[in-house]
């Protein structure tokens, strides 16, 4: 009978009840119910896997549910498409934005939909004018005719709001929108998902940032292994408590941070830079430290680390590991002097999602199991058993595309091949965006223990909780130069946000 | 229970059927054509089929190593034709002007122009980033150009008795041309799957950018699938001008789409990273047995291109219904 009532109550956008999921023999959602009301943020929370996206995608009518009931302002509806779920209003923002990068803003938001003359030729003045309308109805300062290629991934995510706000949409669907952004790029992110919410907007949010999710949800539901949980107002909850919902197993504080920095050198770099990435930048990195390096997105970071592993050819400055002065023209030589490298880019740069997570394991240190001219297919498949037992990663067996590993597991398959290298130094680029609280601690714990055993890490990540609770020391970035350094007991959250801006 | 545990075997057999599937298409074919004609089963015919096949496969194999990285080569033909070209000269007693080899150095000779000619496709594509497409399709036109330049436009004739055993004599009772492509299948097996070149194949199709961050020099495994291509093309060349006793500077036009055809046929994706040899050379002999068997059963030509593009096409969207179902 509660049913009834949060079916007619006005203030309630969409209401879904016992939705089922299967999925060759999985067994995805059970029993999952949930109610979003207009002008509020309802947060989805749960581990990798939990089932939030294949609730998203039926909430957006990419997948249709086995069972349950679904009613948008009191009405039934059942989406067969995405198609249908945006003409009744619900519009998504992907993780993985998709932006036609050679086209302008406007069209970009118009795609498909662009104002005609005579019903044939598109209405520039119209379509720049009616983009426009809607950047600034998000207090979003863009020129609509900017081409999307010139624009950061903050930016490019606040097009992708506009075009979901294009369709009069009432729902938006959040998928980890900050997953790519700054601290100051969330802030502006937060303020227009308030603009929204003060207009009736009602938004489903997903996150692993947990900080983020008690500073704009209003209610939160928690899933785990594809069960409802339950729902909450995020008053009643605090991290911990959430945390604990999530995970049903007690953390005993998330980040693992055992190691001990000497005062001897591993690596140290001296001027190097490259034209219009990032200046000069000199640093030193410790046997047994983390080093972390902080700044807001686009200030040049992943770019260093670039010039560092020999992705792209510096114009100038030197390499040196152990006081050795390396020739790096290539990635190969970076491996071959002991680096590995994280990339921020999981999916464009990490690993090849139709490949097998052996063929994505074994990728950097094939010609380690060698015998003679042929591979020595038994080595490379121990060797590949040992990277899997050693980051537990989940898959039924290393034939297992990687493409149907969680974002948590493909993680750990990068890792896994850097350490079948066996490097010293190793560069991590945001190396826990997207992926699940246990999966984080995880990469933490082995952090830890790969420093205390004599190594390095460079760690660049925009979370400031995560470098505050993982670095020795801290460099921060600013318009493509380093700004200055602070030691992890003199840093907090405002002088690193000082810094960085 | 037990409906369950039914279901699960019953997807299990058709998740094998399906990973089978290019083979069972071609058992189907066969069984079909020894009912239509009497001829196709018999031991001659069967080894007929693989004699006609032997060439597209030669080219079919090269075609995979490129798709694989995600690359095309619209030139195998023209590189067959001048590799094939340039050995007859060598062994030609009718070209005075240049001087007549041991076979076998005009075959390596000729060798040599078809892997300096992948090598150029190669470089431009892998160095000066061409794309795939339009590097090969110009190189199709130069050629082919060559060979009609270096020949004149006719064709080498009067050639070494020697030479022409490598296309028209038999080792036990099979033809020398197939047991030329069966070891060249074999050895571009061992390479694929037994070498770590063969990884490198595969990571470079599968993400690029990725492969290069794990230390692989991408721009030498796409210059060298490139060279691997013009390599099996002047083979074929050769086996072809044997076979026929003279180098035709008309010929393997348009093999390139026969190449293409059954690397896709074999469930190669054009994309690349995913796809197999074995597939290839089951799409090499669909191929051959469809050209084979309709010609037994006298159908017109013009209808074996229709037959063979549908194929083509349905074979594509097979793979289309599987990445559906996957997601």
């Amino acid at each position: 009978m509660v049913t009834k009532e949060k079916k007619d109550d006005p203030e309630v956008l969409l209401s879904m009840e016992q939705a089922e999921k299967h999925f060759h023999g999985v067994h995805a959602l059970k029993g999952v119910s949930i109610t979003l009301r207009r002008g509020t943020v309802h947060a989805i929370c749960g581990e990798n896997g939990a089932g939030k996206s294949t609730l998203m995608k039926i909430l957006m009518g990419d997948y249709q549910a086995d069972a349950g009931n679904m009613y948008l302002k009191g009405q039934p509806v059942l989406f067969q498409s995405p198609r249908q779920a945006l003409a009744a209003g619900i519009a998504i923002i992907e993780q993985e934005l998709t932006p036609i990068h050679d086209m302008t803003i406007a069209e970009n938001i118009f795609l498909g939909r662009e104002p005609l003359y005579a019903g044939l030729f598109v209405n520039y003045g119209e379509l720049n004018r009616k983009a426009g309308e809607i950047l600034a109805r998000i207090k979003v300062q863009l020129d609509p005719n900017r081409k999307m290629k010139t624009l950061s991934v903050a930016e490019l995510q606040m097009v992708e709001i506009a075009k979901a706000l294009s369709y009069h949409s009432e729902i938006l669907i959040m998928d980890e929108p900050t997953s790519a952004l700054g601290e100051k790029e969330t802030d502006i992110l937060f303020g227009i998902i308030a603009e929204l919410k003060r207009q009736g907007t009602g938004i489903f949010y997903i996150s692993h940032r947990m900080k983020e999710i008690f500073r704009i949800a209003d209610e939160i539901t928690i899933l785990r292994d594809g069960e409802y949980i339950c729902t909450k107002p995020a008053s009643e909850l605090d991290q911990d408590s959430l945390v604990s919902l999530m995970i049903s197993r007690k953390l005993e504080g998330q980040y693992v941070k055992e190691n001990t920095p000497t005062s001897t050198p591993l690596l140290s770099v001296r001027d190097l830079h490259r034209k219009n990435r990032h200046q000069p930048i000199s640093l030193d990195l410790h046997r047994g430290e983390i080093l972390g390096i902080y700044g807001l997105v686009g200030a040049g970071r992943s770019e260093f680390l670039e010039s560092v592993f020999g992705v792209e050819r510096p114009d100038g400055g030197e390499i040196l590991i152990n006081n050795r002065t390396l020739r790096i023209r290539s990635p190969y030589d970076a491996i071959q002097n002991g680096m590995a490298f994280v990339t921020e880019d999981r999916k464009g740069s990490g690993l090849a999602l139709i490949l097998s997570v052996k063929d994505n394991s074994s990728l950097a240190s094939m010609r380690k199991s060698y015998r003679g001219v042929l591979i020595n297919r038994k080595k490379e498949s121990q060797d590949v058993q040992r990277a899997i037992d050693f980051f537990r990663i989940k898959t039924p067996s290393e034939r297992q595309l990687v493409r149907n590993l969680s974002g948590g597991n493909q993680q750990k398959v990068v890792l896994g091949r850097w350490l079948l290298t066996t490097p010293s130094v190793l560069l991590m680029d945001e190396p826990t965006r997207g992926i699940d609280v246990g999966a984080k601690r995880e990469i933490y714990k082995f952090i830890s223990d790969f420093t205390r055993q004599g190594n390095g890490v460079i760690l660049v990540s925009s979370e400031l909780p995560e470098i505050m609770g993982m670095s020795d020391r801290i460099l921060v970035f600013k318009n493509h130069a380093l700004s200055g350094e602070i030691a992890r007991k003199d840093a907090s959250e405002e002088i690193l946000m000082q810094m960085a801006t | 229970m037990a409906t369950s545990t039914d279901s699960k075997g019953a997807s299990r057999f058709w998740s094998f059927v399906w990973e089978l599937r290019i083979i069972i298409a071609l058992l189907v074919i066969c069984i079909i054509l020894s009912f239509a004609s009497d001829y196709f089963l018999i031991q001659s015919n069967l080894i007929n089929v693989l004699r006609q096949v032997s060439i597209n496969g030669l080219l079919s194999i090269g075609m995979t190593f490129v798709i694989l990285t995600g690359g095309i080569d619209l030139s195998v033909g023209s590189m067959l034709a001048f590799g094939g070209v340039v050995t007859a000269s060598f062994v030609s007693n009718a070209y005075k002007h240049v001087p007549n080899l041991h076979p076998l150095l005009a075959i390596l000779i000729g060798l040599s122009a078809g892997v300096a000619l992948g090598a150029v496709n190669g470089l431009v594509i892998s160095k000066v980033k061409v794309t795939p497409f339009i590097m090969t399709l110009g190189m199709l036109s130069i050629a082919r150009g060559l060979t009609f330049i270096y020949t004149n436009g006719m064709p080498v004739t009067d050639l070494n008795k020697d030479f022409l055993v490598i296309g028209q004599g038999y080792i036990w009772f099979l033809p020398v041309p197939v047991v030329i492509f069966l070891a060249a299948f074999i050895l571009a097996w061992v390479i694929l799957y037994g070498m770590k070149f063969g990884r490198y194949v595969y990571a470079v199709g599968g993400n690029a950018r990725s492969a290069r961050i794990s230390g692989i020099n991408v721009s030498f495994i796409i210059f060298m699938v490139y060279v691997i291509s013009g390599f099996l093309c002047a083979l074929g060349g050769i086996l072809l001008t044997a076979r026929t006793s003279a180098g035709l500077p008309q010929a393997g036009q348009a093999y390139e789409l026969d190449a293409i055809a059954a690397v896709v046929i074999g469930g190669t994706s054009m994309t690349g990273g995913k796809g197999a040899l074995l597939g290839t050379l089951m799409g090499v002999l669909i191929i051959g047995v469809i050209n084979n068997g309709l010609d037994l059963l006298s159908v017109s030509s013009y209808y074996q291109q229709v037959v063979k593009g549908l194929i083509i096409v349905g074979a594509v969207m097979l793979d289309y219904f599987q990445a559906d179902s996957d997601r």
